[in-house]
């Protein structure tokens, strides 16, 4: 078995809001190996966010720990890159190309010209050179995506932090980009803590999925999810699968109100 | 077939289904095609300008020939005849060079000032609720009327202009800069933070180009702001020592009732301004907020 790469113990996420102290996730325990295509899926309000930020170091957990090749993790760094939900994550200023050598220039993790390099080179692999040196507002929500993703992977990151990458996109960009996904972590075989709230995208992007309870975040499940892709989506198993995430997230009840409404 | 389409529980399609070969677009002809020499000519905002311009300037000459009456209102001729007369002796330009010289004075130092304020307004909660108290207090105070307080303070001369200069540009860049800076997407924060930017190079490499629009903003404000009241204060207290600026000249001329050369004043602080603002700031402008597709 590979490594363990991440280790989440017990952590209890907590944030204020004006009014209230918002209990996000309660004692959540999870440990992530390399290379693992690792998914946090929950309904809204299960805290898998917050769970993700705290990973990236941009909160603290109140009880718990989290570490990452078994260091704290304390501050955001660019051992975690993480790539947004949002479109407003790549610099406007800058081209993409610009974009995507900004954290290796920032973090000098690389020599000038092998950074040129890599960053050339994952514009190639997302398939974005003929827009090298485009500013973001002309792209597509797609295509700033996967800037998003090539500027993250570049740095080459210890786990690639991703917050709902695809939600905002349509359904057809959404299905191609999660086909490049799974084509990319053929190729390039990196870790990846990947959220959501859509249980087909769990399956599908998946080799292991972490099932999240709502109000506050707890752990439900911990699936294995590596046989399903593509081709078998149309099967049997995958529908099964998805029903039994189904019935975990919603009760029994709501898995037969499910079923009488298909039949 | 009837039998597996009523297994599978799908019905007989009521209208039948195609598909079809993709017509080879080279039929269709140019998909892009430019556009035609008037056209493009019509929708050029240079050219829009300069007709927009010519217009204001017919019709002001049409009007000064009918009143004809050069002490009223000058026809845009014989106003331009003495501009370029002034020019010809220098004294014009001599004017205009120590006014600018005074601006740019009091603007840089305006600048610095908003720089350290919003510095210290970004930097802490505390920080912010100064600037805002003092921006709700001194932004509304006209420059001008701080002359006075000026002149008791730093004396005749250009202390006193500079004073002034820097009190009408700090709060409107140092307000500008701080809204602009507070309304950086969150998302576009953390990818910066994600890198582990931060303080100064956080707020060089990622605050700054990021609320570009509103620090821009603040500065053609600040700008129209230091230019007015420098033309002002010029008029108020005229001349310093030796020479005057801009403001003295028109003062000068009202005085001896020369009214082309009070208009061919007024002329230049107009010809400044739009040089100002459609050569210098549309050209940062051009390549920058506009290139970034962050203003339209």
């Amino acid at each position: 078995m590979s490594p363990v790469l991440l280790e989440v113990n017990g952590v209890t996420l907590q944030y204020k809001t004006p009014r209230h102290l918002v209990t996000a996730t309660y004692q959540v325990d999870f440990s992530v190996h390399q290379g693992d295509r690792y998914v946090i899926l929950g309904p809204s309000g299960c805290g898998k966010s917050t769970l993700l930020k705290a990973v990236g170091g941009f909160m603290a957990p109140v009880e718990g720990s989290i570490r990452i090749r078994g260091r704290e993790v304390a501050a955001p760094g660019p051992d975690r890159m993480m790539v947004f939900q949002e479109f407003e994550q790549l610099m406007p200023w800058k081209t993409v190309y610009q974009n995507v050598i900004f954290p290796m220039k920032v973090t000098r993790k690389f020599a000038r010209a092998e950074a040129v390099e890599r960053a050339n080179a994952a514009i190639e692999k997302v398939k974005l050179s003929e827009f090298r040196d485009i500013y973001p507002h002309m792209l597509s929500g797609g295509m700033k995506m996967r800037v998003a993703i090539a500027r993250a992977m570049a740095l080459e990151p210890d786990i690639l932090l991703m917050d709902e990458p695809f939600a905002a996109l349509d359904a057809l960009t959404r299905r191609s980009m999660q086909q490049e996904l799974l084509s990319l972590w053929d190729q390039l075989r990196f870790t990846v803590l990947f959220v959501t709230h859509s249980i087909e995208e769990a399956i599908l992007v998946g080799s292991r999925i972490l099932v999240l309870s709502p109000h506050p975040g707890r752990v439900r499940a911990e699936l294995d999810a590596d046989s399903f892709n593509f081709s078998n989506i149309d099967q049997r198993k995958f529908g099964a699968m998805s029903k039994r995430i189904h019935g975990l997230l919603f009760g029994d009840e709501a898995h037969h109100a499910a079923e009488r409404a298909h039949a | 077939m009837n039998s597996a389409r009523q297994n599978t529980g799908l019905r007989e399609p009521q209208r039948p289904e195609f598909e079809h070969e993709l017509v080879d677009s080279g039929v269709i002809g140019d998909i892009e095609r430019p556009l035609g020499f008037g056209e493009r000519l019509l929708n050029n905002e240079t050219f829009q300008r300069f007709m927009i311009l010519f217009v204001l300037i017919v019709v002001w000459e049409a009007y000064a020939r009918w009143l004809n009456n050069s002490l009223l209102f000058p026809s845009f001729s014989e106003t331009v005849q003495t501009f370029l007369h002034d020019l010809g002796t220098g004294v014009l330009i001599n004017r205009t060079i120590t006014s600018l010289r005074t601006l740019a004075i009091g603007y840089a130092f305006g600048l610095a000032f908003a720089a350290v304020f919003t510095t210290l307004a970004v930097a802490s909660g505390v920080g912010t609720r100064i600037l805002s108290t003092l921006t709700a207090m001194f932004n509304p105070l006209p420059a001008i009327a701080l002359l006075p307080l000026a002149l008791i303070w730093f004396g005749l001369g250009t202390p006193s202009l500079v004073f002034v200069i820097i009190h009408s540009v700090l709060w409107a860049v140092a307000l500008n800069t701080l809204i602009g800076f507070r309304s950086v997407p969150e998302t576009l924060r953390m990818s910066g933070r994600n890198v582990g930017l931060k303080g100064a190079r956080y707020v060089g490499l990622i605050l700054i180009p990021a609320a570009f629009p509103s620090i821009l903003a603040g500065l053609k404000i600040g700008w129209a702001f230091a230019w007015r009241t420098l033309v002002a204060a010029e008029l108020v207290f005229g001349v310093s020592a030796r020479s005057g600026g801009i403001g003295w000249y028109i003062f000068e001329a009202r005085n001896d009732l020369d009214t082309p050369t009070v208009f061919s004043g007024l002329l230049t602080v107009i010809l400044i301004g739009l040089v100002v603002e459609s050569v210098i700031f549309r050209t940062i402008e051009a390549r920058t907020v506009n290139l970034w597709g962050m203003q339209r």
